[in-house]
């Protein structure tokens, strides 16, 4: 087949010259910058990239590159570079650039490139230097150049490279991997550890005779890994997937004891106290809370401590959670700004909580409306509900106690309180507070 | 997914019977069916969905006037809804309806070009009241979402956890009045009572937060959206 399937035109239209008269190894140039082709691809798509931008045709090009690859071993190296620095068509960036800020696989692919080198350091040592002298470079650049492809790729390259990964029966999946593979493999690998094993025994040059032994050792040591490598890095995958899923069974059954622990009980409390609304509203809003405090501050479940209180807003969502609790009646707060609480700010928030609790207690309103804002210069504190209301200058003593203990906490850090009461509108109570310089 | 909706109307004209028309996106069955029950009469519900890509094919089809839309659900959430559809069809109103009350869901729903933002616990009467508002062009602000609005623009951008210049003062600052009214609606002031309180009409507070939701939909102040992400449940 003669054709570029990228640029493939329809007959006799192209440049409004006949088709049959063009060169045979011409195809249809396509217009734009140099990129590996993802259509017109047998390996990395270089052949088909360069074909789209030259106008040769791919299997022109690709003829070459195993010609230069068999006669030396440049065409190797040369198509590892091209993959590596020519984009992909339908992206910028080279795998090459991608790679720069990669540490870790620039480290890879330096390991792998230093033990190739070993390999064949120890090779010319033993003798078989005029295989050195033609594989040495190419080899190293081009499996260096692969390594950095393999970890580099981008994630739409990534899936395509592992199904042509499979296809090579080192590193294709265990049943599909042939026998011929295998057995191609482990020869290979008793060759090395043979000629590793001859090399420690002849040691010919006395002046060498220590790099020798040594190059031999490594020989050996490449050749039982070539042999039992892959074998140990599926156990190695098996171990790694093994604990993966023990990690997560641990966690499942985790979550399955806090959701029965705190959830399942609630559930079943809810059923039970099904004739009494306010009983029903109070589990659920307090179970609601315990949950959002687990998924989201990752607080397990009755593990909150009061002495954790450090902030404003945290201390107005303990009133939520103590007043909804003791009287039942929802309090709905919101908080706008944050900082850290000091002696005045507890004690506004101490009468904060008196506020709160006398609302639900004696409004008879269906929630209460909780408010902080914290300022530079000041916290107000708004509590608020739509119930009976009184009058602030004419209670009974209960709530006269009440109210004094409201302003005494408030008059002594310098704070007011602003108390408007009425029989249509409900309670609001101010409670403001000024924050003093922090000391440093 | 039921159909009950005029099948022939098509416009956005409200109900022969002058009933506002709603249409329901959540992908809880329960939930659907408890809203349809609070609601009862009160609007005529055209239609409902439980996926993202029904919910915009059958809004775009049906023109409801104001479409709740859940904030969590598979596929882009309530989000994916609000964008596909407004930009078509700005005449279609959302309000965000969810559990969670977390400033990046309602900041980031609101931006989308949802009219207001509600929790899922509101009352079938305060959800008619929320309906009827933002079917009128009002917008809906709760407590909760009034709090954060304030914390968002804090006057003082150092104490809202940065430093951000100011870019542009009409949409990244609110006036003073708007902080007003925000406060109040924090402390849990209906409408009506804010206009009380302040001496000013309904019509005044719901342009105040109409402005306020403008302000929250098309400020550039990136503060906005960083601050919504660092923010966390309380």
């Amino acid at each position: 087949m003669w054709t570029a399937g990228v640029s493939a035109p329809p007959p006799a239209v192209e440049d409004g010259r006949p088709r049959g008269r063009r060169a045979w190894w011409r195809v249809t140039r396509t217009p734009g910058p140099l990129r590996r082709s993802a259509t017109e691809r047998l390996i990395g798509g270089v052949a088909g990239g360069l074909s789209a931008r030259f106008g040769i045709d791919a299997n022109v090009i690709r003829v070459l590159f195993v010609l230069l690859a068999v006669g030396g071993g440049t065409g190797f190296s040369l198509y590892v570079l091209a993959w590596l620095f020519i984009p992909r068509a339908g992206s910028d960036a080279s795998i090459a650039r991608r790679a720069v800020g990669d540490r870790r696989t620039i480290a890879v692919a330096l390991a792998y490139v230093s033990a190739l080198i070993g390999v064949f350091l120890a090779l010319d040592a033993l003798g078989l230097s005029f295989v050195v002298n033609r594989l040495a470079w190419p080899s190293v650049v081009g499996l260096g150049g692969l390594v950095i492809v393999w970890r580099a790729a981008d994630d739409d390259e990534r899936p395509y490279l592992r199904e042509l990964a499979e296809q090579v029966p080192v590193f294709g999946p265990s049943e599909r991997r042939s026998r011929t593979g295998t057995v191609t493999r482990v020869a290979f690998g008793l060759v090395l550890v043979a000629a590793g094993l001859g090399g420690l025994l002849a040691t010919r040059h006395p002046t060498f005779a220590t790099i020798e032994t040594i190059l031999a050792a490594n020989l050996v040591i490449v050749g039982f890994l070539v042999i039992f490598g892959p074998w140990w890095l599926r156990l190695a995958r098996e171990l790694a997937v093994e604990r993966r899923e023990r990690v997560r069974s641990q966690e499942r059954a985790a979550m399955a004891t806090t959701v029965h622990d705190s959830v399942l009980q609630t559930l079943a409390l809810i059923q039970r106290a099904a004739g009494d609304p306010r009983e029903v509203t109070r589990l659920a809003r307090a179970q609601e809370r315990e949950l959002r405090a687990w998924l989201f501050e990752g607080r397990a479940p009755g593990s909150f401590d009061a002495t954790e209180v450090r902030t404003v807003a945290q201390a107005v969502g303990v009133i939520e959670e103590e007043v909804e609790a003791g009287h039942r009646v929802p309090v709905d707060t919101v908080a706008v700004g944050d900082c850290p609480l000091t002696e005045e700010l507890s004690a506004l928030l101490a009468a904060g909580r008196e506020a709160t609790v006398n609302a639900a207690k004696w409004s008879g309103a269906d929630s209460v409306s909780l408010f902080v804002e914290v300022e530079p210069s000041r916290v107000s504190l708004f509590v608020r509900d739509r119930g009976r209301g009184f009058d602030p200058e004419s209670v009974d003593g209960d709530r006269q106690g009440i109210s004094q203990s409201i302003n005494a906490r408030m008059a002594r850090y310098g704070g007011t309180v602003v108390i408007r009461s009425g029989p249509s509108t409900g309670t609001e109570v101010e409670l403001v507070m000024p924050r003093r310089e922090v000391r440093s | 997914m039921n159909d009950t909706g005029p099948g022939a109307s098509t416009g956005t004209a409200s109900a022969p019977d002058g009933r506002i028309r709603v249409f329901l996106v959540d992908d809880h069955r329960l939930f659907r069916s408890g809203v349809r029950a609070e609601l009862g009469d009160e609007v005529d519900i055209v239609g409902e969905a439980d996926e993202v890509d029904a919910a915009i094919e059958l809004i775009t089809e049906r023109l409801p006037d104001v479409v709740l839309v859940d904030v969590h659900m598979p596929d882009g959430g309530g989000q994916a809804v609000i964008e596909a559809v407004a930009t078509v069809h700005p005449e279609v109103r959302f309000l965000a309806l969810s559990v969670s009350d977390a400033a990046e869901d309602v900041i980031g729903v609101i931006r989308a070009g949802a009219r207001g933002y509600v929790t899922k616990t509101i009352s079938g009467r305060e959800l008619t009241e929320a309906i009827r508002r933002v079917s009128e062009g009002d917008a809906v602000f709760s407590p909760r979402l009034a709090g954060f609005v304030l914390d968002a623009f804090a006057a003082d951008p150092a104490s809202a956890g940065g430093a951000t210049p100011v870019f542009d003062p009409e949409l990244d600052q609110l006036t003073p009045r708007e902080r007003e009214v925000l406060r109040l609606i924090a402390r849990g002031y209906a409408y009506k009572e804010v206009a009380r309180e302040l001496s000013i009409s309904v019509k005044t507070v719901e342009s105040h937060v109409s402005a306020v939701l403008r302000k929250l939909q098309l400020s550039s102040r990136h503060q906005l959206t960083r601050w919504a992400t660092e923010r966390r449940l309380f």
